[in-house]
């Protein structure tokens, strides 16, 4: 039994129904409680709740200080190559978009890591499109292998693989994985995802359930908001999450919140989020479950990084380029536009200014 | 009166608290909150520090000459992993004492009893003074003593929970029954807790997450300082025992002996 078949069971629809329908009494029980279950998340990201935001924040903000402590992990990604078979009308790596694609050398893979190596990252996120035959397994393993030695944690985004393909890439010194599941409504899936592989709704949505047998240390999952009803897509990554952290007992969780707001490549979001919102979503997934790391996108602005972070946010990364090259300089073809912009030493005055630690390095070669 | 120093692995130490230095905001909060702790033994993740680095801050913090810089395994989720770890924290020249954690759990990251008493029995033979976290199990505890460990470090509550000695009972027997030194570890959020442990008769506590998210990491280090020198004290005095009855001082019936 994977996630695939229990979330054909759920009716997100009517449980989101019981969230719209939380009267404002019953958010004033929950804030008296210790301990929230999933009757509570509904009622924390109600329309209700937005009235007493400032209360479940505070409670957010001291659940994440007394399980995660005054600091915040530092990453950077990487990415490799912007072959893509895929067609996320919302992706700047569409195969449909009519850009020069690259797929970077051996010596590439070098300089870019000895750049992002000099700045003082040791922590490093790759990534790369959906194209196996231009970047398969072969190519990220060698990649991996090439600069383990160099980080002291490598993750992965990446196409979804089989377990076995995992493992492979785990043995090379991946040490976690993050795969989003963009949207988890299915009528949406299938209208942003035309074609290519990641057309098969079940193939992905069980990607989580293959690197859970597989063995990550972590596996970060999400929802791209903006794509669909937000609540909708709390709701079903908050039963994907309560799913997996039961089965797969040895590996951590995680949740990214990436939201689109821009108008990148003319995508415009037909579900904006609010701020307010995503900071109910964050809230939420925090008073819940207490231990999973909550990442927050590049995609925000400065100001919106300074301020959310402090309500969950347990990673962060830092002068992030979104192309292949984009380091070394050589490639403008993003992925998608960051707002914060901010470089490494920039970012570390600003956590040190609020009383956060930046950690460049929580894990190290020797757990390979 | 005679020196009540702790001993662990024939090394005599004033100090019963031992700190931990994950969470805290800096480097340079972390150093003052040793400072005021007046810890002699400092525990530090290898996954968090460079050892091989000698301008890491952990290394700069923790000055391995100044005091005994006790590497742990957090992160481990086997014995094969944590045996990895330990060995490169020993090959980095800084010490032969490893903090063993086997976690594979990593939510609650309660210790694994198997895997630890495996990596327990393989360090010990290579040389290692091995501290092992474990649950509290007096049983566990036995076998690991048996093994060779320098210390047992059972948890008075999940880690970071700051909710206390929950686990009292059995750690009672384990103190009872032990031949090397208790170190209450994990759990304790209150100098009170770290009091009520000394007067259990534990030979010391582990603190970290307490201290380092205190609004007053500094001054709450001293307070833990001062609630693990009560408790030993009260400990060395001898506690006088709860009474369900009152026990007048002059009896009422005293007179039908005399």
């Amino acid at each position: 039994m994977s996630f695939s078949s229990i979330f054909k069971e759920l009716d997100i629809k009517s449980i989101k129904q019981q969230s719209l329908d939380t009267t404002s009494s019953e958010i004033s029980n929950i804030l008296n409680k210790e301990s929230w279950g999933m009757d509570d998340f509904l009622k924390l990201i109600s329309p209700a709740a937005e009235k007493n935001l400032e209360q479940i924040a505070r409670v957010s903000h001291n659940i994440t200080k007394q399980r995660f402590g005054n600091t915040m992990q530092i990453y950077i990604p990487m990415y490799l190559s912007s072959y893509c078979q895929n067609t996320c009308t919302y992706c700047g790596f569409n195969s449909k978009n009519i850009v020069k694609r690259t797929k970077l050398t051996k010596e590439e893979i070098q300089k870019e890591a000895s750049i992002i190596k000099q700045k003082g990252f040791k922590q490093l996120l790759i990534l790369t499109g959906e194209d196996s035959k231009q970047a398969g397994v072969d190519y990220i393993k060698e990649a991996i292998s090439q600069i383990s030695d160099d980080f002291c944690s490598i993750g992965l985004e990446i196409m979804p693989l089989e377990t076995g393909e995992y493992k492979t890439l785990i043995n090379a010194g991946a040490h976690y994985l993050t795969v989003y599941q963009e949207t988890y409504h299915p009528a949406s899936y299938r209208k942003y995802h035309i074609a290519g592989k990641k057309a098969n709704y079940d193939f992905r949505i069980d990607t989580p359930d293959r690197a859970g047998k597989a063995g990550f240390h972590i596996v970060n999952i999400g929802a791209l908001l903006g794509l669909y009803d937000w609540r909708y897509e709390a709701i079903a990554l908050a039963y994907h999450i309560q799913y997996l952290t039961k089965k797969y007992w040895k590996t951590k969780f995680a949740i990214s919140t990436p939201r689109i707001q821009d108008n990148f490549q003319n995508f415009v979001p037909e579900y904006q989020v609010s701020d307010v919102n995503l900071a109910q979503f964050i809230c939420a997934f925090r008073l819940v479950f207490n231990d999973i790391g909550i990442t927050l996108s590049t995609r925000e602005s400065e100001s919106i990084r300074n301020n959310m972070i402090k309500l969950g946010i347990t990673a962060i990364s830092a002068e992030s380029h979104t192309a292949p090259g984009g380091y070394a300089g050589t490639d403008k073809e993003q992925q998608f536009a960051t707002a914060d912009n901010r470089n490494m030493q920039e970012i570390a005055t600003m956590l040190n200014k609020q009383g956060y630690e930046p950690v460049m390095k929580d894990w190290d070669t020797a757990f390979k | 009166m005679n020196k009540d120093n702790l001993v662990i692995a024939n090394q005599n130490f004033k100090s019963r608290l031992l700190i931990g230095t994950g969470k805290f905001s800096s480097p340079d909060i972390l150093q003052k909150a040793i400072e005021a702790a007046e810890s002699e033994i400092i525990t530090v993740a290898v996954r968090r520090a460079d050892l091989n680095d000698a301008a890491d801050t952990f290394l700069k913090v923790v000055n391995p000459k100044k005091y005994v810089f006790l590497p742990n395994t957090a992160g481990a989720r086997n014995a094969e992993e944590a045996i990895r770890v330990a060995k490169l924290a020993k090959a980095s020249g800084i010490s032969n004492w490893i903090k063993l954690e086997v976690t594979p759990d990593p939510n609650y990251l309660l210790p694994d009893p198997i895997e630890t008493l495996k990596a327990a029995e393989v360090l010990v033979k290579l040389g290692f003074k091995v501290l092992p976290y474990i649950n509290a199990d007096p049983v566990l505890a036995k076998h690991l003593e048996e093994c060779g460990c320098a210390t047992i470090m059972p948890l008075g509550s999940p880690i970071g929970s700051n909710r206390g000695i929950k686990t009292k009972e059995m750690i009672k027997i384990i103190i009872e029954q032990a031949n090397i030194p208790v170190v209450v570890d994990a759990g304790l959020g209150s100098p009170s807790h770290a009091t009520e442990a000394m007067e259990m008769g534990a030979d010391a506590v582990l603190v970290n997450t307490a201290i380092a998210t205190a609004n007053n990491p500094v001054l709450f280090a001293e307070s833990f300082k001062l609630g693990v020198e009560a408790g030993r004290k009260a400990y060395l005095a001898g506690i006088p025992t709860i009474n369900a009855k009152a026990s007048a001082s002059s009896p009422l019936t005293g007179f039908l002996n005399q």
